[in-house]
């Protein structure tokens, strides 16, 4: 058994468990990697936006927009300044990063780029 | 004039042979493959297959003369040969709309697979493709949810479910099911599944599975944060039966039931859709039988009329197969059918076998579920050729991990995420596929213990039922 490893995850280690959907898996996304998922955004087509929320309220579909959705804008700098104005309004949030689809009236993807600090 | 009536036997092609007939947009088109026995002209077998697929039968009744059989019949208007098959050839029929009751595929399918496929002219008969003209569609329920709602309702976007088939498939107890349903889901996957076996055996009635199986869900939600489903089995003996699974599985909060809808069959999976679709259910649904009607190339039914009827009927998940696993299925004939379950307009495309344009209408699409034989090497292919709508599910892949089900969740879960983040970033992810699982693995053992365990394993068969422009 020696070579099993344990699974360490537990209702009481938030800052170990929780998840928050698409690439919560993986370590977070670097600046570099951020901007190739905007670009995917802007690429598709879709209107980028950004949203956030406290950690402990992230299982809520509602999470507080930051503004609104970037309808039509295709300049990933500009998306990026907006991601990194909410996380510096709001360092312990959560911040995710949306790319709204219209023709299929959903998200087309939704990451965290910010993550926030479990309580 | 009015006809007079001559009792008798006609040649089926003087009735039902109309090579310049145009098909009507409300027409239901088929195109069966027809073997004949020797000796018997193309346009008399397609003529008899058309007859016997609509109104006609082996000699002329009075009673004809009583309605407008020229209208209601079935028309056989074009025939093709198969390419690199000289034994049999494609004959195209055109039906009617007013010959099939609104919102049944169950009466559309009693007649074109019918008494049809034992005619004697015939060695063999395969319903290759059905056109259901919008018309159609727009009486048929569909899918209870839909993607786009699947997605809101799970809030999972930007990527391919994660799935697992927990095994044994049979002989568990309850509570021993729950805990590998747990295990996974707290690993990071999205759903767990009941194999299309487990129904309400004595070693775990179905009531005693839901509730354990319940409790997994939940728990796996507060600890991980994310939302989780397991398909809960309510296909049953009776439809009676049947519903009172299901109503139990809304009654403690299950998002997601499951239905097999072929052997359950085809009126009892329309109902279900229906409840489903009235109760905010999602509904999977598992194919038991579909290989004994669609494998033989010469005889049966086609796997993407099999899709068609199921969109029609109703679910929100089908098994499409998954081209790189253990079970039979051809990449083109494959991503033919995917497009079919997701698509709200698919074009006639002969390269994927697809015979008709097909339109949709407002009908919501299903997700195609890759499943069986698949593991971690697997999932660059998997992401490629299926996509984000699509569900991707590994049983073995995740359960026979070397620590565990949470363990092999977690590496299935890094991998797709890894494969979606670098397609995103525009890499070639089936080319690269190593690199990056190498790369992921580097911030996951449990990854990396799973490409150990499954490096040598691959299922290189060749595929029997292959596209027809494929054969020689």
């Amino acid at each position: 058994m020696s070579d099993v490893q344990d699974y360490n995850s537990s209702l009481s280690d938030a800052a170990q468990s929780r998840k928050y959907e698409t690439f919560s898996y993986l370590p977070p996304l670097s600046k570099e990697s951020t901007r190739a998922q905007i670009q995917y955004i802007v690429d598709k087509g879709w209107n980028p936006g950004i949203e956030h929320t406290e950690p402990e309220n992230a299982i809520s579909n509602y999470w507080y927009m930051w503004k609104l959705p970037m309808f039509g804008e295709t300049n990933v700098d500009t998306i990026l300044a907006e991601i990194e104005a909410c996380h510096k309004a709001h360092p312990k949030n959560h911040v995710r990063l949306l790319g709204f689809d219209n023709f299929a009236q959903s998200a087309g993807t939704a990451m965290v780029v910010y993550r926030g600090i479990a309580v | 004039m009015a006809k007079t009536y001559n009792a008798g036997v006609k040649q089926y092609r003087e009735t039902y042979w109309m090579p310049d007939y145009t098909p009507k947009e409300t027409d239901i088109l088929a195109c069966f493959k027809i073997t004949p026995q020797d000796g018997v002209p193309r346009e008399e077998v397609a003529a008899a297959v058309a007859a016997e697929s609509s109104t006609g039968t082996w000699t002329t009744v009075w009673t004809d003369l009583l309605t407008d059989l020229d209208y209601y019949k079935g028309r056989a208007y074009a025939i093709e040969d198969v390419p690199g098959d000289d034994t049999c050839f494609y004959a195209f029929v055109a039906y009617p709309i007013d010959l099939f009751e609104e919102g049944s595929v169950v009466n559309v399918l009693t007649s074109l697979v019918g008494n049809v496929f034992g005619f004697k002219a015939l060695r063999a008969l395969r319903l290759e493709d059905i056109r259901f003209p919008v018309a159609y569609v727009m009486t048929c329920n569909g899918p209870p949810q839909g993607i786009q709602v699947e997605r809101d309702i799970l809030n999972k976007y930007g990527r391919p479910l994660l799935g697992c088939t927990i095994k044994p498939k049979l002989g568990l107890s309850a509570k021993n099911y729950g805990r590998a349903c747990y295990e996974g889901l707290r690993g990071g996957l999205d759903f767990t599944k009941d194999d299309e076996n487990v129904n309400s055996q004595p070693f775990m009635r179905w009531r005693h599975r839901f509730d354990f199986v319940m409790e997994a869900i939940h728990k796996a939600e507060a600890e991980t944060g994310e939302r989780k489903g397991h398909y809960l089995n309510v296909t049953a003996p009776t439809s009676d039966e049947m519903m009172r699974r299901a109503e139990y599985a809304k009654e403690i909060g299950a998002p997601i039931i499951m239905h097999d809808y072929l052997t359950g069959g085809l009126s009892a999976n329309t109902q279900l859709a229906q409840w489903c679709q009235n109760n905010g259910m999602l509904l999977h649904i598992h194919r038991a039988m579909h290989a004994v009607l669609d494998r033989n190339p010469h005889h049966g039914i086609h796997f993407r009329v099999l899709t068609k009827v199921l969109r029609l009927s109703g679910g929100d998940h089908l098994h499409s197969g998954t081209v790189v696993g253990k079970l039979e299925g051809d990449r083109e004939a494959t991503l033919g059918w995917i497009d079919t379950m997701r698509d709200s307009f698919i074009k006639e495309d002969r390269s994927r076998g697809l015979f008709f344009d097909q339109d949709w209408g407002a009908m919501p699409g299903v997700i195609p579920v890759a499943s069986g034989g698949i593991h971690v090497w697997h999932m660059p292919a998997l992401v490629s050729i299926f996509g984000d709508d699509s569900c991707l599910q590994f049983g073995g892949g995740t359960l026979g991990h070397p620590w565990g089900n949470a363990a092999g969740a977690a590496a299935n879960r890094v991998a797709v995420e890894a494969c979606v983040e670098a397609r995103n970033a525009g890499v070639e992810i089936e080319k690269e596929g190593k690199d990056i699982l190498t790369k992921a693995a580097k911030s996951s053992p449990e990854l990396g213990a799973a490409m150990d365990t499954w490096k040598e394993i691959k299922f290189e068969f060749d595929t029997v039922d292959k596209l027809d422009v494929a054969h020689k």
